[in-house]
């Protein structure tokens, strides 16, 4: 008999910085990702786009297409056999345009063929005239014209309070892409009895299978999606792109079909950040409590929905920042455009909202003569307190002041006076020399709520079996590189004392909907539910084996083990099943007033720029964050989460944007569409507050977008500090900072 | 051409891309495309000894060219590049990794000892998306301590 003390604490549990599984197939290249599929016979797919923003299709032949040697299918919006729209919150768009176009690059035809290039070929073959129209392209205009998918509100308080101090600003947020470096890939396998398989890099598989049948006019269970490789997502997956394109191929030729997005189709092949347009108006005391704010918030949806209802909500909600006010008005507007398409990426919003309020508070400080960081801290929201434009209590860690007391004491970078060019803006261009330098120093906080909001049912499906081969987690979430399979795996082993567990990622036959990777949700919704079955399944093994401990020895009792692990799952494995929601959430009021967000995470940014004014060059020195987590199940992945967090801000602020003129996209390439590279990229000092959260796996909560909503709006403080400039739009460009801004609108022109 | 120490070969048509030929008609998926012009390292391998964008070579070119990829770089271990890398945590979606090992373990072999500064000028070319960079600074860091 097996008698010892206490159980030992289980090997990479929670709270350690363990290695990923698919590390080293990633590092050695046989990991497979959607783009490395590969299988005999398989077929090659292309799309045919339409070359205006605003079109109707006059004559369509595929006649020359079809007539080409290796081309296996061409097919057009009437070859669609169900419903030929999809969206991810409402069916608005055509899956291929058949009539109208709206915007520049939507899908008109499919070819599939025997190789890329024949596919490429035969999409230029098809012949097609257009009429084309006037795209309405200025959100402003179709604000006025009231071309909107949504508005949105929140009124809350007196509306005549008043303080003061006043300061009013206009403020423009530039159109970001996700830039996942993997294209939209994929590969859709026929069964042969009506159905398909669809591998695919996504961020959902269950919303893609659900507008794959509506679009195929299929059963539910004709259609398996399965969870490929995904090269980063960041918002881009959340919508389909070529899913139902690939799975109507397939079944049309019976054979696999492999699409595979070129870069400058990706730029058309999937939503973008919105950009934004924020008037703001802030009124305070002497002392800076705030005392009113008014936002009005225009984003421009382009052509179709998307997630544009959401993103403009989360604006609204988001628009008065992590602080104290009880009389708020802001109004917010998703216009319908014949730009690109624009829906989730990173921030949802809340990024839009944070470049807005944090300039508004530095222009606050300075008009009160109050240091910047004490008027943050001054109306610092607290656990407890309303947030401001839903009225919701902050039921939640939300140590807002300790961030920015302890960001401020971070230490700051040492006065540079080295010539050596590659620590001068401008880089090896030699550009600049030191004395032309000025720094700068600027601070942002942000706020980002957590899951999905709003009244929406959110849960996520886990099953977690204890077999005598060790633990299976199975869940239909994806993985797209924040690692939680691992954290899966460490709730898991800590849960059940079991070390070895393996997480598979099941296809939509097998379990039902984990949610999407995305809204920072899968630590809490997914690491959530498999916490529950978890320990629903150590439940029912301390019953099988009557004891009151588990391990992966099997059940002990006081001490001595009762029921090796072999008897415990030698004939039956203990395999339990469960659907986690989280606490429910209320829909807005006529008023956006309500219990509307589940969860809130905190974090601010402090960025050290370096400008010279003259040149319009600048470089970011340092960036330090201090973030609001819960708790680290893996501190690794969390440093991970905000250092590639804050990068994609620090892009928002200084390269990147899509640029689009008359609705037509300018730079849809890496050459000209500018990513950080390793040279961009500062040091970043990051701290942590691990205080619970209200509800998530051991007090965790989501990390991977607040690092991303202040990172922008600290560094384009930053530049403003260096120059005096009113740099009220983002990306800041050379001539913004060497010419000066643009004239600022005037708050009262809106 | 020799690749990965094995020779190979295929029928290519004209345009096509060493990357192009690697991935598709020798299955050898490690090398990655993702801009399709040079600007992100995603597809670097070695040829000839020289580190070069796969995606920019004409397959046709390298004819009778030494080529070795992210598969040929470790052998039966891991290349000291791609275990520093893992460890420390410098992979997420992992998509640019192969074209960071490939460009890593290049510098390293010029330069056994590259200072941060040099290693991040090294690896301008290089873009990854998730990290932020500084996990693979950190990784790449710790092989200079060790060597």
């Amino acid at each position: 008999m097996t008698t010892r003390v206490r159980t030992p604490t289980v090997r990479d549990g929670v709270g350690v910085s363990t290695s990923r599984t698919d590390g080293i197939p990633k590092v050695d290249g046989t990991y497979l990702y959607s783009s490395d599929l590969y299988m005999d016979r398989m077929l090659f797919g292309a799309t045919l786009r339409c070359p205006h923003p605003k079109a109707r299709i006059t004559r369509l032949d595929i006649g020359p297409a079809v007539a080409m040697t290796g081309v296996h299918a061409v097919l057009v919006g009437d070859d669609v056999p169900g419903s030929n729209a999809f969206g991810l919150e409402s069916a608005d768009q055509p899956v291929l345009a058949t009539d109208l176009v709206e915007y520049w690059g939507q899908a008109v035809a499919l070819v599939a063929a025997d190789d890329p290039e024949t596919a490429r070929l035969a999409v230029e073959a098809i012949e097609i005239e257009y009429e084309v129209l006037e795209p309405l392209t200025d959100p402003e205009e179709a604000d006025r014209r009231d071309s909107a998918f949504h508005r949105a509100r929140c009124r809350r308080g007196p509306q005549d309070a008043s303080g003061a101090v006043v300061v009013e600003g206009y403020y423009e947020v530039g159109m970001q892409d996700q830039a996942p470096l993997g294209t939209e890939s994929g590969l859709a396998i026929p069964d042969g009895q009506g159905g398909v398989d669809l591998h695919i890099a996504t961020q959902w598989t269950h919303v893609d299978r659900d507008q794959i049948v509506a679009g195929l006019g299929v059963d539910e269970d004709m259609v398996r999606v399965h969870h490929a490789g995904v090269g980063g997502a960041f918002g881009a997956r959340e919508d389909v792109s070529l899913q139902i394109h690939l799975c109507l191929l397939a079944l049309y030729t019976g054979r696999p079909v492999k699409m595979e997005y070129s870069r400058a189709e990706s730029f058309v092949g999937h939503v973008h950040r919105h950009p934004a347009q924020l008037w703001m108006r802030h009124e305070a005391d002497p002392d800076g409590t705030l005392r009113r704010i008014e936002a009005r918030i225009i984003i421009d949806g382009g052509a179709y929905r998307s997630t544009s209802d959401s993103v403009v909500g989360n604006a609204v909600y988001h628009a008065a920042g992590p602080y104290r006010c009880d009389s708020v008005s802001v109004e917010g507007v998703a216009v319908r455009t014949n730009n690109p398409p624009c829906g989730a990426m990173r921030g949802f919003g809340a990024v839009q909202a944070c470049f807005g309020h944090e300039a508004q508070m530095d222009k606050l400080a300075d008009a009160l003569g109050m240091d910047r960081v004490e008027l943050r801290i001054r109306n610092a929201l607290r656990r407890g307190d309303r947030l401001a434009t839903s009225g919701q209590v902050i039921d939640t860690s939300a140590p807002v002041t300790e961030i920015l007391e302890r960001l401020r004491r971070m230490p700051l970078p040492d006065e540079n006076s080295s010539d050596d060019p590659r620590l001068l803006p401008g880089g090896t261009g030699l550009t600049t020399s030191r004395p032309m330098v000025k720094r700068g120093v600027g601070y942002a906080v942000g706020l980002k709520n957590l899951c999905f909001s709003g009244g929406f049912d959110d849960y996520a499906e886990a099953r977690v079996a204890i077999t005598p081969f060790g633990v299976e987690v199975h869940t239909a979430a994806v993985e797209v590189g924040q690692g939680l399979g691992m954290a899966c795996a460490q709730i898991a082993r800590t849960v059940l004392g079991i070390e070895d567990v393996v997480v598979y990622y099941d296809d939509t036959s097998k379990i039902g909907s984990a949610g999407s990777t995305s809204a920072s949700r899968q630590t809490q919704m997914t690491g959530g539910a498999v916490m529950e079955a978890a320990r629903m399944a150590r439940q029912i093994a301390l019953e099988r084996g009557g004891g009151d401990e588990l391990d992966g020895e099997g059940v002990w009792k006081d001490g001595v083990l009762v029921t090796p692990m072999k008897d415990l799952v030698g004939r039956e494995n203990i395999d339990y099943h469960t659907r986690f929601h989280h606490p429910q959430t209320d829909a807005p009021d006529r008023n956006g007033q309500g219990d509307i967000h589940v969860d809130f995470a905190f974090a601010a940014h402090r960025a050290v720029v370096d400008v010279d004014q003259e040149l319009g060059l600048f470089r970011v020195v340092q960036i330090d964050t201090v973030q609001d987590v819960g708790f680290m199940i893996n501190p690794r992945s969390v440093v991970g989460q905000i250092e590639g967090g804050t990068m994609q801000g620090i892009g928002l602020a200084t390269l990147e944007e899509i640029v689009v003129e008359d609705g037509v996209i300018k730079n849809p390439t890496f050459t000209d569409y500018l990513l950080p590279t390793f040279l961009d990229a500062p040091p970043i000092e990051i701290e942590v507050i691990e205080e619970p959260s209200s509800f998530g796996p051991f007090g965790a909560k989501g990390v991977g977008e607040p690092p991303t909503v202040s990172s922008t709006a600290a560094v384009v403080a930053a530049i403003r500090d260096a120059t005096g400039l009113e740099l009220n739009r983002t990306p800041v460009r050379p001539e913004h900072v060497a010419l000066g801004s643009r004239q600022p609108a005037v708050y009262s022109d809106c | 051409m020799t690749v990965n120490g094995e020779a190979r070969a295929c029928d290519v048509k004209g345009s096509e891309s060493l990357l192009f030929a690697l991935r598709e008609y020798l299955q050898l998926t490690g090398s990655k495309g993702a801009c399709e012009q040079g600007e992100c390292g995603s597809c670097s391998v070695m040829l000839d000894g020289e580190l070069v964008c796969s995606c920019l070579v004409m397959a046709a070119d390298a004819h009778g060219s030494e080529v070795v990829t992210v598969e040929g770089l470790g052998g039966s271990e891991l290349h000291p590049v791609q275990k520093a890398l893992v460890d420390a945590g410098a992979v997420q979606c992992g998509f640019c990794t192969p074209g960071f090992v490939v460009a890593a373990a290049a510098l390293l072999d010029e330069n056994p000892a590259p200072s941060s500064d040099e290693m991040r000028e090294a690896l301008a070319g290089n873009i990854c998306r998730c990290t932020g960079y500084g996990a693979i600074l950190r990784g790449l860091e710790t092989l200079v301590g060790d060597r």
